[in-house]
């Protein structure tokens, strides 16, 4: 995300937007939209991790599903390493070999009736390798994930524990040799104890294989301690994005200041006095006119719900905000004229 | 551990003594809780911290009677002067609607879809209070406005499927209110839920708790959580509470490997960059305990002997106590915040 020239921009997408229609009634007639993905636009250097993070129904998944082409957008355009992608037929192909995900669910993502070995070993037998090299590559794989291949390869999924299965689902990943990891909550349904493990599993192969991460969670903790840039989603669209250090030292969009005095303290004698601010996110289906977050907002005026902020710098270039207090004459009261 | 909360005049509302719990299956047995002893007064909140598989689930439950027909219960639970071990169907209905309520992690399934939440508060009303249906439906107003949910009177006549999850949370909870219980069993109750509704929950339990002077037993895995809620922490480790204390004495001088360990993998602020001291490998399985104290094979301080023998809590002064073998031997614990 940072503009430094320097840097090759690996992965750079533009304007993604995935609206579900909703039909109803005796006609069938189009009833809403599920304004899922609207317009996101971001991009991710060699080797860096980005980090994208909101809560439930922020489009987060939708995002990830969108880049790995599991469904087709309305519009926008995704490019990896200079070349755009087509998001249909046989790009596909190519595109999964560069990117690919690891999933929330480590047991609803296996086949349970492959062995380990089988699963990890058939992403490169459909693009065409021999089963001989296929499984001795996976077999390294599960070693390079810290499971000793004898032990484990010929195991079923429900034979492990969930640790060990995000293990092996980060190994399958990786059999295709990409260049960027989507990681879609993959510690969120860890123990805290497993949840460290994988993190410095992660950090470990990224080293080694010279990996740009995706990573897409709800654990603020887990975003700083592992981003380098972060991306704050609600409803759809980004609110605010820039390096990590910058995110969380000077948050400037009332929602991801407020996101960020929600995390529980840690501390017992520095409790939280008073919620950041109240109510659900709303439903994502018609979404609010103008800025979306302004029903929750405590600065919104009548000026949020007939103008959509733009991303605007604060500060620095790399950072940048969605809100009309930080846009100069955007006519909200405490915006610069 | 069962001295540090028995001084002081009041007597317990809930009493625990040696409780174990087995659940039978046809190949193997699973021993959930091995032994566990504690007391609660009106007016506190103790947190039980565990993983997935620590039993503290159904130590919870068993506190209702609520375990299914296989579950082999041995010791003594006192819950406002009922024994609920030798108590019959008529003594347990009283206790769950007078005594004890619960809520539990996720509110879509603990309402009923087909009742609105206004019938369902009522009914309880009718059945446990004997109250007429006119002073129910008044009743069930207050309580949700106890729980601070907007435009109550148009929740009354909503469907579980209508409202957001943190409603939804909230309606449970108003629910469990209904009877004036005098002990509120909360089982992860706000683990589903998104980051600013969580904290939103929080303050609300903490501000009924007092409100209400009701017991509170929290079960969690979040020491975030805890460090919000808690007066009391007890930390659960393969059906044993394994370290006891204020919620000061185990988040900021934890003496127990296993919660040093915790807290270690747990995420803050301030820890990009560093390696996480995870603990190695994972929880155990509970119906293949090994022998000796359960975290020893995990544990990076144990030696031969903790291999066959299982540490009773040591008292550390005030109402801290930790069961450990060498507490004597270990470094003293640096946080890493």
């Amino acid at each position: 995300m940072s503009n430094t020239g320097t840097m090759q921009k690996l992965l750079d997408v533009q304007g993604l937007t995935k609206h579900f229609t909703i039909r109803g009634g005796i006609l069938n007639r189009v009833e809403g939209a599920v304004k899922a993905v609207d317009g996101v636009s971001f991009s991710v250097n060699k080797g860096e991790i980005l980090g994208i993070v909101g809560e439930s129904g922020c489009g987060k998944s939708t995002l990830a599903r969108l880049l790995m082409g599991l469904i087709t957008p309305d519009s926008g355009t995704v490019t990896i390493g200079g070349q755009e992608m087509k998001m249909r037929g046989r790009s596909l192909v190519d595109l999964r070999r560069r990117m690919q995900m690891v999933f929330q669910d480590s047991h609803a993502s296996f086949n349970p009736q492959r062995t380990i070995l089988d699963a990890i070993a058939y992403a490169p037998r459909v693009h065409g390798k021999s089963k001989q090299q296929a499984e001795a590559e996976a077999r390294d794989l599960l070693t390079r994930v810290g499971l000793q291949a004898d032990r484990f390869a010929e195991r079923y999924p429900m034979e492990l524990s969930g640790g060990q299965r995000q293990r092996v689902n980060i190994a399958r990943a990786l059999a295709l040799q990409p260049e960027i990891l989507i990681l879609d909550e993959s510690v969120s349904a860890l123990d805290k104890s497993v949840e460290a493990q994988i993190l410095n599993l992660l950090q470990q192969l990224k080293a080694e294989f010279g990996l740009t991460y995706l990573f897409i969670s709800h654990d603020l903790n887990v975003i700083e301690y592992l981003s380098d840039s972060v991306l704050v989603m609600y409803l759809g669209q980004v609110v605010e994005r820039g390096p990590v250090q910058d995110v969380y030292s000077n948050p400037t969009h009332p929602y991801t200041k407020a996101l960020l005095a929600s995390k529980p303290s840690l501390d017992p004698r520095k409790r939280t006095t008073a919620a950041p601010i109240a109510g659900d996110p709303p439903s994502p289906i018609n979404p609010p006119s103008g800025c979306r977050f302004r029903t929750r907002c405590l600065h919104a005026e009548a000026i949020c719900g007939k103008r959509a902020p733009k991303l605007t710098a604060v500060g620095t270039e790399a950072h940048q905000v969605a809100c009309l207090m930080n846009e100069p004459g955007s006519g909200h009261s405490k915006a610069a004229a | 551990m069962t001295e540090q909360v028995s001084s002081g005049a009041e007597a317990p509302v809930v009493s625990v003594r040696n409780l174990e719990v087995k659940l039978k299956r046809r190949s193997n047995v699973i021993s959930a809780v091995n032994g566990i002893s504690f007391d609660l007064k009106r007016g506190e909140c103790l947190t039980v911290i565990g993983e997935s598989g620590s039993g503290k689930s159904v130590m919870l439950r068993s506190l209702m009677g609520l375990l299914p027909s296989n579950a082999q219960i041995t010791g003594e639970i006192k819950v406002d002067g009922h024994d609920v071990l030798r108590a019959g169907k008529q003594e347990l209905m009283r206790l769950r609607g007078e005594s004890v309520a619960m809520i539990f992690q996720e509110p879509s399934t603990a309402l009923d879809p087909v009742f609105t939440i206004g019938d369902q508060i009522i009914e309880t009303l009718i059945r446990h209070e004997g109250m007429s249906h006119k002073a129910a439906s008044k009743r069930a107003l207050e309580l949700l406005e106890l729980v601070a949910i907007p435009s109550a009177a148009r929740r009354l006549k909503n469907y579980s499927h209508e409202i957001s999850g943190g409603m939804r949370q909230r309606c449970v909870i108003a629910l469990a209110l209904a009877c004036n219980p005098k002990v509120l069993l909360a089982d992860e109750p706000t683990t589903a839920l998104d980051a600013t509704v969580q904290i939103q929950l929080l303050l609300l339990l903490r501000r009924l708790q007092s409100e209400l002077n009701m017991a509170v037993i929290f079960v969690t895995h979040d020491m975030g959580v805890a460090a919000e809620i808690s007066d009391k922490v007890a930390v659960m480790y393969a059906g044993r509470f394994v370290e006891t204390g204020t919620t000061e004495d185990i988040l900021l001088s934890p003496r127990q490997p296993y919660t040093q360990g915790l807290l270690n993998s747990t995420l803050h602020a301030g820890m990009r960059g560093q390696v996480l001291q995870g603990i190695k490998g994972a929880p155990p399985n509970l119906a293949e305990l090994p022998a000796g104290c359960a975290f020893a094979p995990r544990c990076a301080f144990s030696d031969e002997g903790c291999l066959s023998w299982t540490p009773d809590a040591t008292a550390l002064g005030g109402s801290h106590y930790a069961a450990c073998r060498r507490l004597a031997d270990l470094p003293e614990f640096k946080p890493v915040r």
